[in-house]
């Protein structure tokens, strides 16, 4: 019997990746009865809810304190365990030199999961929507940085950080996200995930921008342009060989991360290309500018984060590639 | 058993001193306030194996005013987790001991700390590990005054008290003096007993260099068994060198000379020809009679 007056979760619906990482805890937990999970005061928003209720035992309420709550994963950690510590990616910042001090320089096996990264938590405006983690979490020494790009790929990203001993920022995501693989994908750390083949540029993404690059690749396609499409959900370690083979085979890329372009997952590609296989390359981003309040499509429209952005991006590399090569 | 604390601590202090000297930097005036807690800690609290320093039901300690670890590593080099030859290495390049307390340079050294506020945190999810695993092993930390000032201890003060993590003692070294000033004059704490109280500890206010009233603080923090215990311990920054004492300036911004650590080591009832026995980022030759 279901209460007509009870109150909804927003987003709880759709297929995030907040529940996909809130379900694999969950569906983790007897394979793996060592770890424990800490959240600051929103397990209805990281998706945590669904552990804290299934193992009230393993999950530990920290209050709306992230510095503290970060510095004692590294403390709970040092007695034998592995820690997950949730909340929003903008908490992250807040608590990124207790990530920095007690859990990287102090190599503590803490799994730091982020939600609500970049424009696509909507209408919470610019307070909430981090554009600045992947950039801050990647430059701190001994970091493994991830973002998933759909549910499923969530769930498998979660045991795989979870395999490995050391520490991990990783984003999920607030708002419902497109499928795009199917029970059959693995998950490696540190992998490249080649998902479309094409000679014509190579199109990176990594989280929710994965599916518009895979609908950018298709509309290319309609007129001619074979794009190769990779995931880059590990932004550190980088695959550098298999962007240093991208960049042979295809001779042009297009970065697209729902985050600033100074410091994310453009600024790593641009690293490994300069430093190994120069070529052109365009980044899709926010640029270096503050959100606003809205639903996540319209912001992804107003701040150039959509498949047609891509596509222009991916016109604009080719162009340059060809004008390199004449 | 009190005269024994007495000469581990001169010996303390005047390994910490020789230290930062040879050093070039360091914190001499809150090494020196601390020190006879650590020495309590080291030699009559805590239990741990010097020999096997990862035991998982050891006792923690976390200085979490890391600035101070000169006094941390002269302590745990007197009771056997440091070979004294270590101690020329303070402060030096592709050296064990760090300018402040890390855990992947020094064996006995829990967490790193010296960003204040982080090693109270530490100790704080510590204790809940320790809990949580159904460890029966006690979590130490040292905060300074001026550390409380970060508003990251109240977060874990509040964490602590709402879990009742009794098996945590925090040692507030209790100096009056931080970086620049007096407390009171940077932003004053008072009253440091009632705020721990009313954050639902259980508080220990005793002299920092009495060792009789130092093991009664301890005492009670072992017989608790409901709340998270602060050992509120006044003390003398630049305790035991009569030119440092209650001095802001040797909390870490003066280099010492020569003369200084001549002048220290005679105050210790130490020869001030020890100094030669450390030489420059090598080695301690020879213990200290």
């Amino acid at each position: 019997m279901t209460d007509a007056n009870a109150p909804q979760l927003i987003g709880m619906a759709g297929d995030s990746l907040r529940e996909a990482f809130g379900k694999a805890l969950v569906s983790l937990a007897d394979q793996y009865p060592d770890f424990v999970v800490l959240d600051a005061d929103i397990a209805g928003g990281t998706g945590t809810h669904h552990f804290r209720k299934a193992r009230p035992d393993r999950f530990y309420q920290c209050g709306i304190a992230e510095q503290n709550m970060m510095a004692m994963a590294g403390g709970m950690a040092s007695t034998g365990m592995p820690v997950f510590v949730t909340t929003f990616a903008v908490f992250c910042l807040r608590a990124l030199e207790q990530a920095r001090l007690s859990i990287a320089y102090a190599d503590r096996n803490v799994k730091i999961v982020a939600s609500h990264p970049g424009l696509e938590v909507g209408p919470d405006g610019a307070s909430a929507q981090c554009l600045e983690d992947l950039a801050a979490y990647r430059a701190v020494p001994g970091m493994t940085v991830v973002s998933p790009a759909d549910p499923h790929e969530m769930a498998l990203a979660t045991e795989a950080v979870l395999r490995y001993n050391g520490p991990v920022y990783m984003r999920s995501g607030r708002s419902p996200a497109e499928r795009i693989y199917d029970a059959s994908h693995t998950f490696e750390l540190g992998k490249a995930h080649i998902l479309r083949s094409g000679n014509d540029v190579t199109l990176v993404a990594c989280g929710s921008m994965v599916s518009r690059v895979l609908a950018a690749a298709r509309t290319l396609a309609a007129s001619g342009i074979q794009a190769r499409v990779v995931n880059l959900a590990t932004l550190k370690p980088v695959d550098r060989e298999a962007l240093v083979t991208c960049a042979r085979e295809t001779g042009c890329f297009v970065t697209a991360e729902d985050h600033n372009i100074h410091g994310g997952l453009g600024s790593v590609v641009a690293e490994v290309l300069a430093q190994h296989a120069p070529c052109p390359l365009e980044m899709v981003g926010v640029r270096d500018t503050f959100g606003e309040s809205g639903e996540p499509d319209e912001l992804r429209v107003k701040y150039g984060l959509t498949p047609e952005a891509v596509v222009a991006a991916a016109n604009k590399v080719i162009a340059r590639k060809r004008e390199a090569a004449s | 058993m009190t005269k024994e604390l007495e000469g581990l601590a001169r010996k303390a202090r005047i390994y910490a001193l020789t230290m930062i000297y040879h050093a070039g930097s360091g914190h001499p005036g809150g090494a020196l306030s601390a020190m006879d807690l650590l020495c309590h800690l080291y030699f009559r609290e805590m239990d741990y194996d010097p020999a096997d320093p990862g035991r998982p039901d050891r006792d923690r300690f976390i200085l979490s005013k890391g600035h101070a670890c000169a006094g941390q590593y002269a302590v745990g080099c007197l009771a056997g987790c440091l070979p004294l030859a270590e101690l020329g290495g303070f402060r030096k390049l592709g050296r064990k001991l760090q300018g402040h307390p890390h855990v992947g340079a020094t064996p006995f050294v829990e967490t790193s700390t010296g960003s204040l506020g982080q090693g109270f945190s530490v100790a704080v999810g510590t204790a809940l590990g320790l809990r949580h695993r159904k460890i029966e092993a006690r979590t130490y930390a040292m905060i300074g005054d001026g550390e409380i000032q970060e508003g990251e201890i109240w977060e874990g003060a509040m964490f602590a008290a709402h879990h009742r993590l009794h098996r945590l003692c925090v040692v507030l070294d209790y100096n009056k003096l931080q970086s620049d000033d007096l407390n009171r004059n940077i932003m004053g704490v008072e009253p440091v007993a009632n705020k721990f109280r009313a954050f639902g500890w259980r508080v220990e206010e005793i002299d920092g260099h009495q060792f009789d009233a130092i093991e009664g603080a301890f005492g009670g923090f072992n017989r608790e068994t409901g709340r998270p215990t602060l050992i509120l311990a006044h003390t003398t920054k630049g305790k035991g060198v009569h030119y440092m004492e209650d001095r802001p300036h040797w909390h870490g911004s003066v280099k010492m000379t020569e003369d200084n650590l001549r002048q220290a080591l005679t105050d210790l009832n130490c020869n001030p020809e020890t100094i030669g026995k450390c030489r420059d980022g090598t080695i301690w030759e020879e213990s200290l009679d």
